[in-house]
């Protein structure tokens, strides 16, 4: 008789999601999916609002990424005044959105992941959170909380407030920055860089510990896709949206926003509100690539900062030019905070960063805009339809998680097939399918729920749909 | 007649100028009054009825702001009574539209929000109607917002007051009452509207707004109404 496993809530990623394992007669693994419980609406109604409120509206998706939100969709009300914005507003912008990444990267890695890591896949549940944490490990707990709490503050000191910032709007800005602030993020640089560093080499110590996680944990071929720009390196706040093949071919790309959709499709799936966008011309489920850190640093040539061009050197030494195992998202994700820090560092040392003029001003010049960005998790698009008075008319957002759906499901099944043995499920093995969803930063309904006790609902349901077992 | 009258303000003797609200008295005294549909300036209406007072003597509540003084009126502006009314009027507003604060042009320069917050509004007991209340996006400046209007006709009275050019009307009854421009027209389709934007400075909410502005950016500038109505001596 077949069995399903149902993992409710994946605890330690943001939002929630349900896993079911399906096992067939002889209780090995039939198929997996992975399912995104919430619906959140966006698209529906904000239809009628003025399109320039689309930036707060869409903000509110998520607590941990607002920026991300906030970026591409004042990039998409751009693309609507049909203005190019002020440059010291494009560097201001990025800015804000390098503080993002290294405060989401932190969460990410200390916070979600590293009780993973550092005390065991197969360490107590009760304590494998970021308390045990703090327990066994205060200074990597320190050091992930003091990097968090770098980026947010220069995110506040940036945009006035921690979350949700109403400093981007449609046309830049809405006021400049001043020397203090500059030299205030200026002067907590070195300690976020040195925790960076640190937490790099106790990375790569480690990675010999995890052999069987680096082996299933998504170990699989897939296209990548990431932004860059025109020589290759490294972006996140605008580019040239590139894919490659699993084994770093060019496979397309999307040089105008507009043109997306020539280059990826959606699918719909049954049982959750997720859409799986896939490679066009390939079709689904072929096209089937990943977003994020680890998709980023295959598709770019360099980051194009000199420390974190040696790690990503390093790294490919380690792994190979083009690595296809989600289990080294988190090596990734490190490297790409080294270089968000160096970012940081070149565009305040810019004089034109201080430069007053942050805001360009337009009505409603073209009735499609596209905004694309990298957030934390990966490619994020917004797309909106407006009518000519500037009423929304219809809405498109494709989220770093939704390109990562079918990735994540096969990563799923890999991990079940691995660690799953006679239609029994050790605690380990629960946690480690959960760990590889944590991989890829899910972040579903983009909820802030990353504290959560441990709190797997485990369901072994026969054919019938009766309840086997329950834990 | 004395033109100075004594009155009672919560205990307190004052004096007062015949022909002065209540309102007026009080908020000469530095006391606080909660009042929205008011703007100083306009014509008083009465149409919010957070203004609402206790006087000696009177069987009902009365509006602050068009109760005018007499002399050794007793008057009360806070009781648990009042305070209780003046919250369930203001949950009364945020639920007969759709207001969201935190994405709203006006947040935190809103007076519906203020008032909420001072008078410790922290939830609506009520349930939210949600109505299809639409947005009017066709002014090449201005937008107005219907999820945000709360009907005080503060726009209306400004408009054909001070500006002389009477733009906007209250159509409808009841809960479907709306704000209408002209005989309900788009606004850029307007014979009347001059663009000067007074309606939008004397909006107490979001409701009434410049284009283009992001969330929290609008700051309304309902004193510069009140200077120029003085200025110009349109009402003393
Ligand atoms: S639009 Fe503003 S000023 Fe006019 S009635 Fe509504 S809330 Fe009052
Ligand atoms: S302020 Fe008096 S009724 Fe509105």
């Amino acid at each position: 008789m077949g069995h399903t496993i149902q993992i409710h809530h994946v605890t330690r990623i943001e939002g929630h999601a349900r896993i079911d394992i399906h096992l067939n007669d002889e209780g090995r693994v039939s198929s997996t999916q992975f399912h995104v419980t919430q619906v959140r609406g966006f698209e529906k109604f904000t239809e009628g609002r003025p399109f320039y409120e689309m930036p707060a509206i869409t903000a509110r998706i998520c607590g941990i990424c607002p920026v991300s939100h906030l970026l591409a969709s004042a990039k998409a009300c751009d693309a609507i005044m049909a203005v190019q914005i002020p440059e010291p507003a494009r560097l201001l912008r990025e800015l804000l959105h390098c503080a993002q990444f290294i405060q989401s990267h932190a969460l990410s890695f200390f916070h979600l992941s590293a009780p993973d890591l550092l005390l065991g896949f197969d360490s107590d549940p009760a304590a494998r959170n970021v308390l045990g944490l703090i327990e066994k490990h205060p200074e990597a707990a320190r050091d992930g909380i003091a990097l968090r709490r770098f980026g947010q503050q220069a995110i506040e000191r940036l945009a006035g407030e921690r979350i949700h910032p109403a400093w981007v709007v449609p046309g830049g800005v809405n006021r400049p920055m001043s020397v203090d602030v500059r030299d205030q993020i200026l002067s907590e640089l070195p300690l976020a860089h040195s925790i960076l560093r640190r937490t790099l080499r106790m990375f790569k110590s480690m990675l010999d510990q995890f052999p069987a996680e680096s082996e299933a944990f998504g170990n699989m071929p897939t296209m990548h896709a990431g932004l860059t720009d025109l020589d290759g390196r490294l972006q996140i706040y605008d580019g040239i949206v590139r894919f490659i093949e699993a084994d770093g071919r060019p496979a397309g790309r999307i040089a105008r926003p507009l043109e997306y959709s020539r280059m990826i499709g959606e699918a719909a799936l049954p049982d959750s509100y997720l859409k799986a966008p896939y490679f066009k011309p390939r079709g689904y489920p072929e096209g089937i690539y990943r977003v994020g850190p680890l998709a980023r640093l295959n598709v770019a040539e360099t980051c194009g900062s000199a420390e974190a061009d040696r790690e990503l050197a390093e790294y490919r030494q380690r792994l190979g030019r083009v690595v296809n195992s989600s289990f080294f998202y988190h090596y990734a994700r490190l490297i790409e905070a080294l270089w968000a820090l160096e970012r940081m560092e070149e565009l305040l040392h810019l004089p034109e960063i201080l430069d007053r003029h942050v805001r360009a001003e337009a009505g409603v010049n073209a009735l499609e805009g596209v905004g694309i960005i990298e957030a934390p998790r990966g490619v994020l698009i917004h797309h909106y339809r407006v009518d000519e008075r500037g009423a929304i008319t219809g809405a498109n957002l494709i989220v770093a998680t939704g390109h990562n759906n079918l990735a994540i499901s096969r990563s799923i099944q890999q991990v079940a097939e691995r660690f799953l043995e006679n239609g029994r499920i050790s605690e380990g093995a629960l946690n480690r399918v959960s760990a590889v969803v944590r991989a890829y930063d899910p972040c579903l309904s983009c909820s802030t729920h990353a504290f959560g006790r441990p709190a797997f609902r485990l369901r072994l349901l026969g054919a019938g749909g009766t309840v086997l077992d329950e834990r | 007649m004395p033109d100075r009258v004594s009155i009672r303000i919560d205990g307190e003797l004052l004096h007062a100028r015949l022909g002065q609200t209540i309102l007026e008295a009080a908020t000469a005294q530095g006391r606080f009054i909660p009042s929205l549909c008011h703007l100083k300036g306009l014509t008083p209406v009465g149409a919010c009825r957070l203004c609402l007072v206790e006087v000696a003597g009177i069987g009902r509540l009365l509006p602050a702001c068009t109760t005018p003084v007499q002399d050794g009126m007793a008057v009360t502006t806070r009781s648990d009574r009042l305070d209780r009314y003046r919250r369930m009027i203001l949950e009364l507003l945020f639920a007969e539209r759709n207001h969201v604060c935190a994405v709203c042009v006006s947040n935190n320069h809103c007076e519906l929000q203020a008032l909420a917050r001072r008078l410790g509004v922290t939830h609506v007991r009520f349930p939210y109607s949600f109505p299809k209340a639409g947005t009017d996006l066709s002014h090449r400046q201005f937008v107005l917002d219907q999820n945000r209007c709360i009907l005080c006709t503060r726009c209306v009275r400004v408009c054909a007051e001070v500006e002389g050019a009477h733009v906007w009307d209250v159509a409808g009854r009841g809960i479907g009452s709306r704000l209408v421009c002209e005989l309900n027209r788009a606004w850029a389709d307007s014979r009347s509207c001059t663009g000067c934007g007074k309606c939008v400075q004397s909006c107490p909410t979001g409701a009434l707004a410049m284009k283009g502005f992001a969330a929290e950016e609008m700051v309304k500038r309902t004193e510069t109404i009140t200077r120029l109505v003085e200025a110009k001596g349109v009402r003393a």
